[in-house]
């Protein structure tokens, strides 16, 4: 990089050097109000630049993934030959977050971007990509991973959908890490993301791949067998986000209190969702930590049910510190509503 | 020759004499320092043979065990699902539908990228744009209806897609066109439609550029003909706005169609800890869209000048657009980005006038960790702008007076606080400023002092329309006090749309 900050001053010299084509006021005022102030701002973004190049480049992996449940998966299987970077807050909706121009930072130095595969970040993200200037994130590279391949997706839509549906993604739910099982995968495909682009430490990403599939098999028994006696329930969500958790362990989702996804509770819905539910017996609502509290409130008074606050995402809670500990939570807070309801 | 002013000041370095110009050896000794650091940087750039030949090696190995390992898991997956059916057949439920998207080749070649497979029949509609994404393809359509007091709305509002009559106004019908085109562009293009104020149909090729994806050392080079990257307003659509019209010093320095023209832009993304980037752009300095520069006005005067006869002489006669914007995350919650940026150019009112006109912006954002589908946030955004324009000398005619050879020095600024305070509902409210030194050319509508307090309210069903409400206070200097009220109305249909922040 010094290099370049050297030849590139010895060529901000010479090339301002062209008299003949400036009459003499163009030129003087060019030259205060343009070339000077150039040339001052680029040999001083030169030599910042160089210092900063200067620093140790980092051996480890860079590892930018959007959700922080990817993220904390990617830390698990990378263990600390990798860095992870997560964008979206556990507490924020995926949906909707912000395309802060410190991201254009961010995802120019990863190697590694881990996304959902299945348009959930397509609110934000694009625009950030095609600023990033880095060739390892962009299409078909071996640094852009997306997670949704290889899983089974969830309402998949059969027929052409456009907006009158609400906000429905044409590859599916994209919610799916809230399947553990579905764990299973998004750990292999990242580990195989990981290996084949540093294949010095594929013994260690198969070691931790092993040790995850170990221990989430074990979990996943735990779950199972804390949630058999709710197989069967039917439970109420704001938004169409929790299907896959439900899916995985057999509850049943009788109704959101959004009449279609994306689109905001009106009165008419409501009032119609209210006699549904009763009828079918719903004891439970389950809604993000993010979601206004009135509307569900309200239907959960109307219908007798309890209302659940479940973190959707890994930081979604603040014990809620990694993917185990996701379901942990999740999965006790239903366990002890369901005890208390009885 | 005795006009010659060095434009090479001396080099900070050492042994390098002043006059640098009349030195053939430090002419030459630049030359060769010059080739003697490209080659430096040549040979450093380039990787060491065998490395390059092992890498290689290693990624095809790479490749080949990835693609065994995801053949693996779609056998392991079909076969899962399979005996999912078959369970779920044999408890009478319907089977949910399922997908297993195709495992991607490894990128070694140009290989399509992986679609959800869905069988096709030959009753499906035609959809622009199916699983595939060559080109994603958005309208949106703006309107306003509303009333003013002031008799000629096409000088109370300088924006040319503002509302222009009392009625309903046709604002802007844009199509764009985006896409990758290759591994190594991006496309865009939006083609605008609207209709004046007599009922005819403008069209507008608006912006149709080529941007890089990723070129090394962090630059990316935008080419064709875009909006000048001036300022946080100037390079938007009018949709996009959080107002129904476009802030006054924009329409003043800008024009009704803001700073637009072909041209080609190169950008750093420095590497600072933050967010900064250096835009270096040059575009053409004539046209309808160059307002401030050398546009000739539709053969009308402007600023008590008729345009002159002028043309590209050098490079000196094109526009030059260098900007510099920098990001900061003051917490976790609030975002900050600070610009600069400035537009040089020759202009229309003598043969070797030029306009020089320099913005500062600001933007500030609000938008808490457990914020509900994007609300509540709150945001500032504030540009100042001064210009310099040197109008030539006019010796006058039968209708109009003759002027000297002087600097007309303006500026301005517009700030404005949205609040959105409610999933959906949002509340703005915008000042504007704009003012201009005592001339000799007197009192100008274009250079009049005149200011503006702008309420909004907003309503958006979805991301996809919205209705608002604005309510216009003008004071113009010479001309007095105008009330507005404006109801805006859009949709917008297709492809995702992400804007920038």
């Amino acid at each position: 990089m010094n290099s370049v900050a050297f030849v590139a001053l010895q060529i901000m010299t010479p090339i301002a050097s062209t008299p003949q084509r400036f009459n003499s006021s163009r030129r003087r005022i060019l030259q205060f109000t343009l070339l000077t102030p150039l040339r001052h701002g680029c040999v001083l973004l030169l030599v910042l630049a160089s210092l900063f190049a200067t620093l140790p480049v980092q051996a480890k992996l860079n590892v930018v993934a959007t959700l922080p449940d990817y993220g904390a998966i990617a830390q698990v299987i990378g263990g600390d030959k990798v860095k992870v970077t997560s964008l979206v807050r556990g507490t924020e909706d995926p949906h909707f977050v912000d395309a802060r121009p410190s991201f254009i930072r961010v995802l120019n130095q990863a190697d590694v971007l881990l996304e959902s595969g299945a348009d959930l970040e397509i609110g934000w993200l694009p625009p950030l990509v095609n600023s990033a200037r880095n060739a390892k994130i962009l299409g078909d590279s071996p640094g852009h991973v997306l997670l949704s391949r290889g899983l089974r997706m969830l309402d998949v839509p059969s027929g052409p959908i456009d907006r009158s549906m609400g906000d429905v993604h044409p590859a599916g739910n994209p919610h799916f890490h809230l399947d553990p099982a579905n764990g299973r995968t998004l750990a292999a495909t990242i580990a195989q993301a990981f290996t084949a682009l540093d294949p010095a430490n594929k013994a260690a990403y198969e070691a931790n791949l092993k040790q995850f599939n170990t221990r989430l098999d074990a979990k996943l028994a735990e779950w199972k067998r804390a949630l058999e006696p709710l197989r069967g329930t039917k439970v109420i969500t704001y938004h169409k986000s929790f299907d896959y958790l439900l899916d995985a362990f057999g509850l049943v989702l009788a109704g959101t209190i959004e009449p279609k996804p994306g689109i905001e509770p009106s009165p008419t819905h409501i009032n119609a969702l209210i006699p549904r539910a009763k009828s079918d017996g719903v004891k439970l609502i389950l809604i993000e930590p993010n979601r206004p509290r009135k509307t569900p409130g309200f239907v959960a008074e109307s219908i007798g049910a309890k209302l659940l606050v479940l973190p959707q995402s890994v930081g979604g809670a603040e014990k809620v510190t990694d993917y185990f500990g996701l379901f942990d939570y999740d999965v006790g807070l239903i366990v002890e509503a369901f005890k208390q309801s009885k | 020759m005795a006009d010659v002013v060095p434009i090479c000041e001396p080099a900070p370095m050492p042994g390098v004499s002043a006059h640098f110009e009349e030195n053939p050896f430090m002419r030459r000794l630049c030359f060769w320092c010059v080739a003697l650091g490209l080659t430096v940087s040549a040979v450093q750039a380039q990787n060491n043979p065998s490395e390059a030949e092992q890498i290689r090696r290693q990624l095809q190995q790479a490749n080949e065990a990835f693609q065994k390992a995801v053949e693996e898991y779609r056998k392991a997956t079909e076969a899962l699902n399979q005996r999912l059916e078959q369970l779920q057949s044999k408890e009478g439920r319907a089977a949910p539908t399922v997908s297993t998207n195709p495992p991607v080749a490894a990128a070694t070649n140009n290989v399509p990228p992986a679609v959800a497979e869905k069988p096709w029949s030959a009753t499906d509609p035609i959809r622009v744009g199916g699983p595939q994404a060559y080109l994603n393809l958005s309208f949106d359509a703006l309107f306003a209806a509303g009333w003013t007091t002031a008799e000629d709305v096409g000088a109370l509002q300088l924006g040319g897609h503002d509302p222009n009559q009392r009625g309903f106004t046709v604002q802007n019908l844009e199509a764009v066109f985006e896409g990758r085109v290759d591994p190594y562009l991006r496309g865009q293009a939006s083609i605008v439609l609207q209709i004046d104020p007599d009922g005819e149909t403008v069209v507008e090729a608006e912006e149709a550029f080529l941007e890089t994806m990723s070129l090394p050392w962090n630059l990316q080079v935008k080419a064709g003909q875009y909006f000048t990257e001036f300022g946080r307003l100037n390079p938007t659509h009018p949709h996009t706005w959080d107002f129904v019209d476009q802030p006054l010093v924009n329409g003043r320095f800008f024009g009704g169609d803001g700073l637009r023209n072909p041209g080609a832009r190169v950008s750093w993304l420095v590497p600072t800890p933050f967010y900064s980037e250096v835009f270096l752009g040059v575009q053409n300095s004539q046209g309808e869209t160059a307002e401030s520069f050398r546009s000739d006005h539709e053969d009308e005067f402007f600023l008590g000048r008729p345009a002159v006869e002028t043309r590209v002489k050098g490079f000196g006669d094109m526009l030059y657009t260098p900007r510099y914007a920098a990001s900061f995350n003051l917490t976790d919650e609030q975002t900050l980005v600070l610009g600069g940026s400035g537009a040089f150019g020759p202009n229309a009112s003598g043969s070797d006038t030029d306009t020089q006109i320099y913005g500062v912006d600001l933007f500030y954002k609000w938008k808490p960790r457990t914020h509900s589908k994007g609300f509540p946030y709150v945001s500032w955004q504030s540009e100042w702008m001064y210009r310099r324009y040197e109008a030539g000398t006019f010796e006058g005619d039968a209708d109009h007076p003759a002027q000297p050879r002087e600097t007309l020095k303006d500026w301005g600024m517009y700030s404005q606080v949205s609040w959105g305070f409610r999933r959906g509902w949002v509340g703005s409210l915008r000042g504007d400023y704009v003012t201009g030194e005592d001339a000799a050319l007197g009192s100008d509508a274009d250079r009049d002092t005149r200011w503006r307090i702008s309420p909004a309210l907003t309503y958006y069903p979805t991301e996809f329309s919205k209705v608002r409400l604005q309510y216009n206070y003008d004071d113009r200097d010479h001309i007095g006090v105008d009330h507005s009220v404006w109801l805006q109305f859009e949709f917008l249909l297709g492809a995702h749309a992400a804007h920038k922040f």
